[in-house]
């Protein structure tokens, strides 16, 4: 459909005017009437079993309305995961409860015990305090290799701390391990891709109301999909159907994968609001965000890469750990395993793959998506050990990586996806040329006269993006389908609401959806408005993450508007006495082919709400159509990305000089909104890559518990970046020949920092294969002192 | 927060007057104290705001003195003893970031005594005297350990007295979450010798490096420093950095220190 | 309970507050000035900051009371009279300087207090100023773009392709 692989301009955003004038609408500017405020005390220990709790002297506290424990909440239903992974030896995952409020034990710091509900915050956090839990510590289950070979347990009823040990794909293996020990060299690599807080700069919020004479719920929330929470916890959790309880997720500041899940406090305010008919409102802090929304990540790796003696990939074998903390949060079993084992193929026509991980239950918060999800792991990994190889046997890194692509499409990989298109030599030419990578050598000679060290680092990543075909996530165990869906209401005089169930947290959809409609009809894009985020006007949908909303929410609308475009060219043909097959739509006027007659759009829409003249008997009035899309495939986006560095060889310090990134994400439709998804991306990663880093003691206490502690990117941690996105290989399977490009930042940065921090250090004649993230200056500092 | 009783008096003697009842506690800008609050750790029954007070806040140079009241906003000291005493102005426009350095105070900085703040190592490298609501206390005998001076219960800081060396310049290396000093360094030469003060580094919070002392009262270079070691047996060791990497960088940034001071 | 009285956006306000209300409680729950938003509790985040006396300060970090007379200015008094965007605000839809929209409003304050200080700030300064306001969407790259349009500097040079 695209005419020039760009669907509309870089229109500037319209929701933004409401942002910068203080009149966006986030959960926490809604307060309801008579409402009540809940304060959850949380558990200040990993692991401990509660022999009882004594709320009386808290009752009596001002202002407290009333005390929940887990008492409150025995016989109603847990918060549920949304997919089964089966191990390999083909046994389902071993799947604990993860109760509202602990049932009897408490399981990581932050795990919530407790609830009051008083007429304010101050009033219910004041009452907490007196509440007195008679807690017996217990061991806190904390390192993950340990904790699989037996000794305390998580959870006493499942009898192990491994939730899964997966191998991908299992008849595979033997034929990996024989091109090892074959191989003319081995690259072998052991990592961390270390736990993180997705640390969206709105904290969650979740307000609970309860109309008694309707018997109706509504609960207003941080959500990046108020369907998937108002499934969740009206099917599994509370026993609510559907039309009793609506989901409302208003402007939602930021989610980067942790709004996705559903969590006890929006369980809790929605039961509490009944309880005590009254809506119930929770906020919480950036400490309590800490402690109690879903982690990242996570992963310790070993990783080896098989080579022939002309730098060919023979074969990789993985083995990872990975932690899902002390519950299965709402897709946590799915990011190690499908999210993460199906793209180590990378760029790269590797034969033979094997990738094994053993998810461990640990005295931690659960660990869930956060933006890019399994498949930065599975790129970190992968393009961490190409650069080593690439050292090690003395061939450019560059030229390693060009030896290794894939260059046919479709490809087949070993690790059962199909990727559709690419073209990973363009990618890597544009980057060549957008990082002056021929100008690095005087770059190195000025850095060193200023006394600095300096490194280039290369990376290449692909990604499956637009999730996900519904077959094949149901075969590979997701208790969901990955659909999504759009009405397209065209209005009396012609202007049109589209309801979507993709919900924007930032990526500007209030801009980017008017443009793909007005691109189809031809008419001018302010007259199309989205509505989005609430359940009791949107289609059933399952929300925006893993990069989807443009290609699979985007690809919903187009098919709902093609059947507005279809009916409307049945009335168009009606009204111009002309067959139907000889209508044509161009910039908004309906003509009929070879003649002068034509009826504009407003005309055709009148008449559809106005069917004085209107063929009745043939079709219905009014002109509203509803879509549903279900991809065939994932998309698969790749790019090749630059980090020029400079390490100040007496503290260690990083700082990023240059950063370049050239991406393929198919077709565009804002260029101005993909720059800055990509910004935002890099950002991250380089927060991970320099910065971010969760850090527990032995005994399960979070250190990193604030922005004191938890390094997050300022201003001045990073550069202006480069991005280009114009090679462009449209997917070939959904009607816009997109692919997305929210997570390929995050996804493409950290592998490209650590490997120039690296080359920085070797150069300088350091001789260190690894460093964990973040690379620090005290970790870089501590590497050269070997 | 827990609740309290809120002052805001208009002179030292109401403010003096104000702390005097129980469990009374002085609020500078409140920067650091008011996170705690928030945090649950302090529970003061009442709090008596210093930022009513015009007469403590000033900045003023004379006699080879830089006078500061000590409830002047960082930012006011980064402007105006810009000319007299660059060294401390640039410390104090470095300090947390600009909302924070149009609120913080010198007199609130001293007065928690933050090892990781920047103030109490301008306060001791420049041999400062901080005068109070009713005497005047040296650097040298103010500072107490962690969070620890040798303020009296609802003694009020009104005035610090920095001597202004002949060159100064302060090191700050960014400990990366908090943006607080990992290392600090404060390097003040005067006719009759160096001080060398060192912040963020020691368990024992602020602390006079006296070794460097000795050599770059001898020779103000940063050649001077090369044979001297850093003994980390006291030095903070945490998730941002080990001990052995803190006395590293007091030697590192001592020298950019002098270095930058000239 | 104590009463405060201050100048928000140039109208004269009061209320009643307790000792621990802070001021970003005062304008958000008292004056339904919801615009400023709360995004940490250590200061660090700066999603609260407002101008006292045209300075910025974190209203999460100062006391309703200890703003007695004072000249608040929030989010909400930012667009010119006419009702059309500030010069600032303008140049972060023009150059897309936000996403999400949650520090967004912080960000703008700060900027605007930076440029009073330094009409035309270098890059360094401007990225040195943001010290105190984190955002996680934009990266950052968009929102320094915006401000140094803001103070009239030209940024077609800037890399965005």
């Amino acid at each position: 459909m695209p005419k020039d692989g760009q669907i509309g301009p870089a229109t500037k955003r319209r929701e933004d005017v409401r942002f910068l004038t203080g009149k966006g609408r986030y959960t926490d500017d809604i307060n309801l009437r008579g409402q009540a405020h809940a304060y959850f005390l949380r558990s200040q220990v990993a692991h401990g079993k509660i022999n009882g709790i004594d709320t009386a002297a808290a009752a009596a506290m001002p202002g407290v309305i009333r005390i929940f424990t887990g008492k409150d909440f025995e016989g109603i239903g847990g918060l549920p995961c949304g997919w089964q992974v089966t191990d390999k030896h083909g046994k389902p995952m071993l799947e604990p409860g993860h109760p509202v409020l602990a049932q009897g034990k408490v399981r990581h710091v932050g795990d919530p015990i407790a609830v009051v509900v008083a007429e304010t915050e101050a009033q219910a956090r004041d009452a907490a305090e007196a509440i007195e839990v008679d807690l017996e510590e217990l061991p806190a289950v904390m390192d993950m290799k340990a904790a699989v070979q037996g000794g305390t347990l998580v959870h006493d009823d499942i009898g192990s701390n491994l939730c899964y040990d997966w191998g991908f794909v299992e008849e595979n293996k033997a034929a990996v391990d024989e091109a090892f020990a074959k191989a003319h060299h081995v690259t072998t690599l052991e990592l961390v891709n270390q736990r993180l807080v997705a640390n969206p700069m709105e904290p969650r919020v979740a307000v609970g109301d309860y109309d008694q004479t309707m018997d109706h719920h509504t609960l207003y929330t941080t959500s990046q999909n108020p369907h998937v929470i108002r499934l969740l916890m009206g099917a599994f959790v509370l026993g609510i159907p559907e039309h009793k309880l609506r989901v409302v997720a208003p402007d939602v500041g930021g989610g980067f994968g942790s709004k996705i899940f559903h969590y006890a406090e929006e369980a809790f305010v929605t039961f509490a609001a009944k309880a005590i008919n009254r809506p119930v409102k929770w906020t919480s802090s950036r400490s309590e965000a800490f402690m109690s929304d879903a982690h990242g990540r996570d992963h310790v790796s070993k990783i080896e890469l098989a080579l022939d003696a002309e730098g060919h990939f023979q074969a990789l074998r993985t083995e990872t750990y990975a932690n899902m903390g002390a519950y299965l949060s709402t897709f946590a079993p799915s990011v190690p395993t499908w999210l993460h084992g199906t793209l180590m193929a990378g760029n790269y026509k590797t034969p033979l793959i094997y990738v094994n991980v053993k998810a461990v239950f640990t005295n931690t918060v659960p660990v869930d998506a956060y933006r890019g999800a399994g498949r930065p792991e599975a790129t970190y990994q992968l393009e961490r050990v190409v650069d080593k190889a690439a050292r090690e046997m003395g061939i450019d890194p560059i030229e390693l990586r060009r030896k290794n692509f894939v260059t046919e499409f479709p490809y087949a990989t070993p690790v059962a996806v199909e990727y559709d298109t690419g073209d990973y030599v363009a990618t890597m030419d544009k980057l060549e040329e957008m990082a002056d990578i021929k100008g690095f050598p005087a770059r190195l000679e000025a850095s060193k006269k200023k006394g600095k060290l300096r490194g280039l680092g290369i990376n290449c990543y692909i990604e499956a993006c637009g999730i996900a075909p519904s077959h094949l996530v149901g075969q590979l165990g997701a208790r969901a389908g990955l659909y999504e869906s759009a009405t397209v209401r065209v209005n009396a005089t012609g202007s049109i609401s589209v309801m979507t169930g993709s919900h924007s947290h930032g990526q500007g959809h209030e801009t980017a959806f008017p443009q793909v409609v007005a691109d189809m009809i031809g008419i001018d894009a302010s007259q199309i408005e989205i509505v989005h985020g609430d359940t009791a006007n949107t289609p059933m949908g399952m929300g925006t993450y893993g990069s989807r909303s443009l290609a699979v929410g985007g690809s919903a609308i187009v098919r709902a508007t093609n059947k507005i475009i279809s009916k409307a060219k049945k009335i168009a043909a009606h009204l111009l006495e002309a067959s139907e097959g000889d209508i044509e739509l161009k910039d908004g006027k309906f003509s009929v082919a070879g003649t002068d007659k034509s009826v504009d759009w407003a005309g055709v829409t009148l008449a559809a709400y106005v069917p004085h003249n209107y063929p009745l008997e043939s079709l219905e009035p009014g002109l509203e159509e509803t879509a549903f899309y279900d991809p065939a495939n994932f998309t698969y986006p790749s790019g090749a990305y630059a980090c020029e560095v400079e390490v100040d060889p007496e503290t260690g310090k990083v700082t990023i000089e240059s950063f370049a990134a050239a991406d393929d994400f198919g077709n565009i439709v804002n260029p101005m909104i993909v720059d800055g998804q990509v910004h935002g991306g890099i950002g991250q990663g380089i927060g991970q890559a320099l910065l971010e880093n969760t850090v527990y003691d032995e005994n399960g206490q979070l250190l990193s518990a604030s922005y004191m502690d938890y390094a997050m990117p300022r201003a001045n941690d990073v550069p202006f970046y480069k991005v280009d996105h114009s090679c462009q290989t449209p997917c070939t399977h959904n009607p816009l020949g997109v692919k997305g490009c929210g997570e390929a930042g995050a996804i493409g940065t950290p592998p490209a920092v650590v490997n120039a921090v690296l080359d920085a250090l070797n150069r300088a004649g350091h001789d260190v294969a690894h460093i964990d993230m973040p690379m620090s200056p005290a970790r870089v500092w501590a590497a050269m002192q070997k | 927060m827990y609740a309290f009783e809120f002052e805001r008096p208009k002179t030292v003697e109401d403010a003096v007057a104000a702390l005097k009842s129980d469990e009374a506690q002085a609020l500078g800008g409140g920067q650091t104290l008011i996170p705690t609050l928030k945090s649950r750790l302090a529970a003061p029954a009442k709090l008596v705001s210093l930022q009513g007070i015009d007469t403590m806040k000033f900045v003023k140079a004379e006699g080879g003195v830089l006078s500061v009241g000590g409830g002047t906003p960082h930012a006011v000291v980064a402007a105006e003893a810009a000319k007299s005493y660059p060294g401390l102005a640039a410390l104090a426009g470095n300090i947390g970031d600009p909302s924070v350095r149009n609120k913080g105070t010198v007199g609130g900085s001293l007065a928690n005594n933050d090892p990781s703040a920047c103030y109490p190592s301008a306060a001791l490298a420049s041999g400062a005297t901080i005068v109070t609501d009713h005497r005047e206390i040296a650097a040298d005998d103010f500072f107490d350990g962690l969070f620890t001076t040798a303020l009296e219960e609802g003694e009020i800081i009104t005035e610090v007295r920095f001597p202004i060396p002949e060159a100064a310049n302060y090191q700050k290396f960014e400990q990366p979450a908090s943006r607080f000093a990992l290392v600090g360094v404060f390097v003040a030469k005067f006719s009759d010798g160096v001080r060398v003060a060192v912040t963020g580094a020691s368990g024992d919070g602020v602390f006079r490096w006296t070794e460097a002392e000795e050599a770059l009262s001898k020779s103000f270079t940063p050649e001077a420093l090369k044979e001297l070691t850093v003994d980390d047996s006291d030095m903070i060791e945490d998730l941002h950095g080990s001990a052995a990497y803190r006395a590293h960088l007091v030697k590192v940034m001592t020298g950019r220190a002098v270095a930058a001071a000239g | 309970m104590p009463k405060v009285s201050m100048n928000v956006n140039g109208k004269a306000v009061s209320g009643e507050v307790e000792g621990r209300t802070l001021l970003v409680e005062f304008l958000r729950e008292t004056l339904g000035l919801t615009g400023t938003h709360v995004g940490c509790d250590t200061s660090q985040c700066g999603a609260c900051t407002v101008h006292i006396g045209g300075k910025s300060i974190k209203s999460c970090s100062t006391f309703a009371l200890d703003c007695e007379g004072a000249e608040v200015t929030t989010i909400e008094g930012m667009a010119n009279a006419d009702g059309s965007l500030s010069t600032m605000q303008q140049a972060f839809q023009d150059h897309h300087g936000l996403q999400c929209g949650f520090c967004t409003p912080g960000m703008v304050m700060a900027a605007t207090a930076l440029l009073k200080e330094n009409p035309k700030p270098s890059e360094a300064e401007v990225r040195h100023y943001l010290q105190g306001n984190i955002c996680r969407c934009t990266g950052y790259h968009n929102i320094v773009k915006a401000i140094l349009a803001a103070s009239g500097q030209d940024v077609s040079a800037i890399a965005a392709e």
